[in-house]
């Protein structure tokens, strides 16, 4: 989808989309291939494998926020929705993993395309409102839906044999495959970003109606990031789904698209590699913090509220601003 | 006994019953969202939490004070009311010159917190409060039995509703309200003193929440998690009906609420998404809302 526009816009220049990778990026990029290829042997590969998953999910959130400027209160319903396909692809249908995935993920698409095409109809606090109840929508189907096993969820999904060949039952075996598909994701958000379709996003998110007064359809763009980012939660849920060979109610309950929000929030929004930080800072406390019961829950509203007042750059915002790159 | 399309009438009257009395809380709520929205220009994420404690609050009161329900009714809504005014004072004022979703993300995290506490000292269980005796009991009305606290709960809310709307639509208040809203600037111009209007409104938001706590607290069981899922349909409430109008919150709220109640007779398995449903077929043929202006 991004390269249709793509090709739309080819007459205007940008100098950074055109440039490739600045150094430091690429630097962050090895650095991080480093670290999640050394990571699986320091700590324990499921807890990384976790970390991987929710900092996927939220910079496929944060493409939609940082980039497009659209706060949606809902991603839960993609991430959960797409971990419930992937959970009942893998053990009814028998799907081999990377099938499970693939149809988890474009499940999310197509909910995504759904609910996207109506939430873009209003702006601002509305459109957090509306992305919110349409993902409660889904949680209630969820809850009722014959194949969702309800408070139960799916358990004992079948982690398979990647294309047939490898076999997933290893934790180590399968945290390189999440490890891959993180990257891969982070890629292709971090070519959206740095992307003309990427540049006309970010000008509708400073000001819509001169975008408009430039000629872009915005309609069309803030639709396609949204899918776009819808997508890549599905992939993150999908993946989720196979690791912890469970898909349940806690995946679509609103409760993780504030979770989402507050791991973007941490690392920094409108930064490339701050939800990363964010979901890893977010997913060590709940390790940390699970025997502690509600307490988590009052922290974490403790941290938006920090957040919000004192810490809107974020982590990485903040870094960013010490070094004097966009990172 | 006859029929109605194949439901006996008691079973299409109780639910209609029980839609109107939904309603009454989807009214009371979204008429507060929306007056704090009008002039503060934030969703307040934390109304459901702040419906929820006032059901505690009530309880508390007869609980450690003795005090009934009737105190409740007029206690409450001033203590929580309170609590309100001081959240806005020291956390929300600081965000006015920022993009307005940031006060969506703080009274989230308000309403996290809130909740949280709660659970741990009280469990999720949920605790009984009585019904008041001057209201148990109840009327037979020939097709129906009626409860004589639910029938309460729908005359009180709609007496609370049009006291508002009178408040704001017919009186002097009222009016330097409905220019702060157009105008703020302007308004301060005239020596009134705004930020303080704005304290004040959220104050009294928030007071209506809580006193449709008090109401609620003898229907459903008073439990930490009661102001969470209500709170995301009354958004979608707030989305059919547009907020800028008093009277359509009002009329949007109770007409949900009995849509519901419907539902919930000729086909129960969608009631719990049928609000989200005509959420969609609105935004579908009518962006803005029911009453809403496009901006």
């Amino acid at each position: 989808m991004s390269a249709a526009v793509e090709t739309d816009n080819s007459g205007i220049s940008v100098q950074q989309a055109r440039g490739g990778m600045p150094a430091h990026h690429a630097a962050i990029f090895i650095a991080l291939l480093a670290a999640g290829l050394v990571a699986p042997f320091l700590l324990y590969p499921v807890f990384v494998m976790k970390v991987l998953c929710f900092a996927l999910f939220a910079c496929a959130f944060n493409l939609l926020l940082g980039y497009g400027g659209l706060l949606s209160f809902g991603h839960a319903a993609y991430f959960g929705g797409a971990a419930y396909i992937s959970a009942h692809a893998a053990k009814v249908w028998g799907f081999p993993p990377e099938l499970a995935i693939l149809s988890g993920t474009l499940a999310a698409a197509i909910l995504g395309t759904a609910i996207g095409a109506l939430a873009i109809r209003r702006q601002g606090i509305y459109f957090a409102m509306v992305t919110l109840a349409f993902a409660q929508m889904v949680f209630f189907f969820s809850l009722q839906a014959p194949f969702t096993g309800g408070e139960d969820g799916i358990q004992a999904v079948p982690r398979g044999m990647l294309f047939g060949l490898i076999n997933l039952r290893s934790d180590i075996t399968l945290y390189f495959v999440v490890l891959a598909i993180f990257l891969g994701g982070l890629l292709m958000i971090y070519r959206i970003i740095h992307s003309p379709f990427g540049q006309v996003l970010k000008a509708i998110r400073e000001n819509e109606p001169r975008a408009i007064s430039l000629g872009y359809r915005t309609n069309r763009y803030k639709l396609a990031v949204f899918v776009l980012s819808a997508t890549l939660a599905g992939l993150a849920g999908s993946t989720k789904a196979i690791v912890f060979q469970l898909a349940s109610l806690t995946d679509v309950h609103w409760s993780m698209s504030g979770e989402v929000v507050l791991m973007t929030l941490i690392g920094g929004m409108g930064t490339v590699f701050g939800p990363i930080v964010g979901a890893a800072v977010i997913v060590t406390m709940q390790n940390y913090l699970a025997t502690m019961g509600a307490w988590v829950t009052v922290i974490q509203g403790c941290i938006f509220v920090i957040c919000v007042l004192l810490f809107r750059e974020g982590v990485v915002g903040v870094i960013a601003r010490w070094v004097k790159r966009p990172l | 006994m006859f029929e109605l399309l194949g439901i006996p009438p008691q079973a299409l009257f109780g639910q209609l019953l029980l839609g109107l009395i939904n309603g009454s809380f989807y009214a009371i709520l979204s008429l507060g969202l929306a007056v704090i929205f009008g002039l503060l220009n934030i969703i307040n994420f934390t109304h459901g939490a702040q419906y929820m404690f006032g059901a505690f609050v009530a309880w508390m009161l007869l609980t450690y004070g003795g005090l009934g329900y009737w105190w409740a009714l007029i206690l409450v809504p001033i203590i929580v009311g309170i609590t309100g005014i001081i959240i806005e004072r020291l956390l929300i004022a600081r965000l006015y010159h920022l993009d307005h979703l940031y006060g969506l993300l703080l009274t989230f995290g308000l309403a996290l917190i809130i909740q949280g506490l709660l659970r741990n000292q009280y469990g999720i269980s949920g605790l009984p409060y009585a019904i008041p005796p001057q209201l148990a009991g109840g009327q037979n009305l020939g097709f129906m039995f009626l409860p004589n606290y639910r029938g309460w709960v729908v005359v009180a809310s709609l007496i609370v509703c049009f006291g508002t709307w009178f408040v704001i639509e017919k009186t002097r208040l009222g009016a330097y309200l409905r220019a702060a809203t157009e105008n703020p600037t302007l308004v301060g111009a005239f020596g009134i003193n705004v930020p303080r209007m704005i304290t004040l409104t959220y104050g009294f938001g928030v007071a209506l929440a809580a006193f449709a706590g008090v109401l609620a607290a003898p229907i459903y069981s008073v439990n930490p998690n009661m102001g969470a899922d209500l709170i995301i349909v009354v958004f979608a409430v707030v989305v059919i009906g547009g907020m800028g109008s008093i009277l359509g919150a009002i009329i949007t709220g109770f007409g949900l609420g009995l849509v519901e109640g419907l539902t919930k007779v000729f086909y129960p398995e969608a009631s719990s998404v049928v609000i989200f449903v005509i959420m969609a077929i609105v935004l579908l043929f009518k962006p803005a809302g029911l009453f809403g202006r496009t901006a």
